[in-house]
């Protein structure tokens, strides 16, 4: 499994400097919470992970990410590639229009990673490892739009592992969601940690608390503190951290 | 009376007045349906549909509309995938290049009024250009003329389905590693039930207008056979057969008019099913 490494990682958003001089080391198979408030460059920092900032013809990146010592802004680098070894779970749900089956189906197929028999043995695996087979098995040709929107939110967890990634991007997964389906994805990444290097965005301290190994926090646009959660939670070493964790800023 | 008395009743007017324009719109379209019905029925035959007209067919001879028929769906066909090839670029342009520019806004702007136009203005331009280059009326010019009317329809229809596209979508698809291609097919998923609702839209127009074809197809008697030589279509079939002073003659332009509302309604149907068919998928 990969860690990822960042080093003097700088984005600009036309002429905003969105991201400045950004250095880190997160850890395989551990849950990384980027926390900090609004605006201050967590989902930008999340999204330059699988490339998918790449799109906004107005972003300019310099800098590395290395993913497991591979660099994927060096040159020659397959983008669709990255973005299979790095899955996103969205804030808000977004299934594809399609089937509850195709929709976790999808990926698979066009990464040619398994076919006929394998391939339903994969997608009935991601939809329990997302913990959904039981309420679509019996329904998997329905629209996946059908769903509750907590139900469309494991299928894109589930579509997101189908891939088999090494890492998983979630950006306020749970932010869109009522309390009760918003617990139930946190213990789904609560399990899949032993499985996958997670980087979540959130903006929900407790939720940081709760499920976090690392903790990075952010402060417009520079990382203001980093370092094992316990101790970031515990003892804060910047002024700012202990502000934020006191909800005296933010 | 009492507030809560008059907001019910505020309500219960408001209820009858949809209920009243209901029945206005139905009764418009079954009584159209009824009369050519009740009219042409009896003119109705298979020699109608499958033969086209004898020398004196507007006196009241043998023979059929096959000619007009097979007109009027080379003429829609011709001129919605005409109009396709010119919608689909200006559209693409508009919503990527051009998007959110002037350029952009006031070819929305332009396909709006071209929308209002009436056809027989579009004929009237063609028929100009035709006199101009001392050309005669034919097919092509009759498809040229059906894809500047249909023009309007099929852009703003596909721009407002292309302006639909939820941007989550791109992102989502993106997000598991899709090339460009992948994507594209993607995007075309969610919006082919509203591009085929165009389509079907526009042809289904092309398909019944008289104003447009009338200075630039020509008519004639005889079975299309040339992009160049004119061509017979439904609705001046229906034209010329009531404008004769004969009641036989004019019960086939009722039977004629049964015809075009058959295939008009078939390609609905067909509309209808495509829409259902490709759309129960699509993220609304």
């Amino acid at each position: 499994m990969p860690d990822i490494t960042i080093r003097n990682l700088n984005i600009w958003y036309g002429s905003t400097h969105a991201l400045r001089n950004i250095n880190l080391e997160l850890p395989d198979r551990q849950i990384t919470a980027i926390i900090g408030p609004s605006g201050c460059g967590k989902s930008t920092l999340l999204k330059s992970i699988n490339r998918l900032l790449d799109l906004n013809d107005q972003v300019r990146i310099t800098g590395q990410i290395l993913i497991d010592d591979y660099d994927i802004y060096g040159k020659n680098v397959d983008v669709t590639e990255v973005r299979t070894q790095v899955g996103m779970l969205a804030q808000k749900p977004f299934p594809l229009p399609l089937s509850i089956y195709d929709n976790v189906a999808y990926g698979p197929r066009i990464h040619g990673l398994a076919r006929g028999k394998d391939l339903n043995q994969l997608v009935t695996e991601s939809l329990k490892a997302a913990r959904l087979w039981d309420e679509v098995a019996h329904r998997l040709k329905e629209s996946a739009h059908k769903l509750s929107v907590g139900q469309q939110q494991r299928l894109c967890l589930a579509r997101a592992l189908a891939v088999q990634p090494a890492v998983l991007l979630c950006d306020e997964s749970t932010a869109s969601l009522d309390p009760l389906a918003a617990r139930g994805i946190e213990e789904l990444l609560n399990t899949l940690r032993q499985h996958y290097t997670l980087v979540m965005v959130t903006h929900d301290i407790d939720q940081a608390h709760r499920l976090a190994d690392y903790v990075v926090f952010m402060w417009l646009g520079e990382v203001a503190e980093h370092g094992p959660a316990p101790q970031f939670f515990q003892q804060p070493q910047h002024s700012l951290s202990r502000a934020y964790l006191a909800r005296e800023i933010g | 009376m009492q507030h809560k008395q008059w907001r019910k009743f505020e309500e219960f007017c408001f209820i009858g007045l949809m209920r009243l324009a209901l029945l206005i719109a139905l009764l418009g379209l079954v009584s159209i349906l009824l009369t050519i019905t009740w009219r042409g029925l009896a003119a109705l035959s298979w020699e109608m549909v499958s033969q086209p007209p004898s020398a004196g067919f507007y006196l009241g001879g043998d023979g059929g509309i096959l000619h007009a028929i097979l007109g009027s769906l080379y003429l829609a066909t011709g001129a919605t995938l005409l109009a396709t090839l010119i919608a689909v670029p200006v559209v693409l342009y508009i919503n990527t290049y051009g998007r959110g520019s002037a350029i952009a806004e006031t070819v929305r702007l332009v396909l709006n009024i071209l929308w209002g136009m009436p056809s027989i203005v579009f004929g009237v331009f063609i028929l100009g250009l035709l006199l101009a280059f001392g050309l005669r009326t034919s097919l092509l010019a009759g498809i040229i003329t059906l894809a500047l009317v249909i023009l309007p329809i099929l852009a703003r229809t596909f721009d407002e389905v292309v302006r639909l596209v939820p941007h989550d979508l791109s992102d989502a698809t993106l997000a598991l590693g899709t090339t460009r291609l992948e994507l594209s097919i993607m995007l075309l998923r969610q919006t082919i039930p509203g591009l085929l609702a165009g389509l079907f839209l526009a042809f289904e127009r092309a398909l019944g207008d008289g104003a447009a074809v009338l200075f630039t197809a020509g008519f004639t008697s005889t079975m299309p056979t040339s992009l160049f030589q004119p061509v017979a279509s439904l609705p001046l079939v229906i034209f010329f057969q009531l404008a004769t002073p004969f009641p036989e003659v004019q019960a086939r332009a009722y039977a004629a008019a049964l015809i075009l509302t058959a295939i008009v309604l078939t390609f609905g149907m067909l509309g209808y099913f495509f829409l259902h068919h490709f759309g129960r998928h699509v993220i609304r």
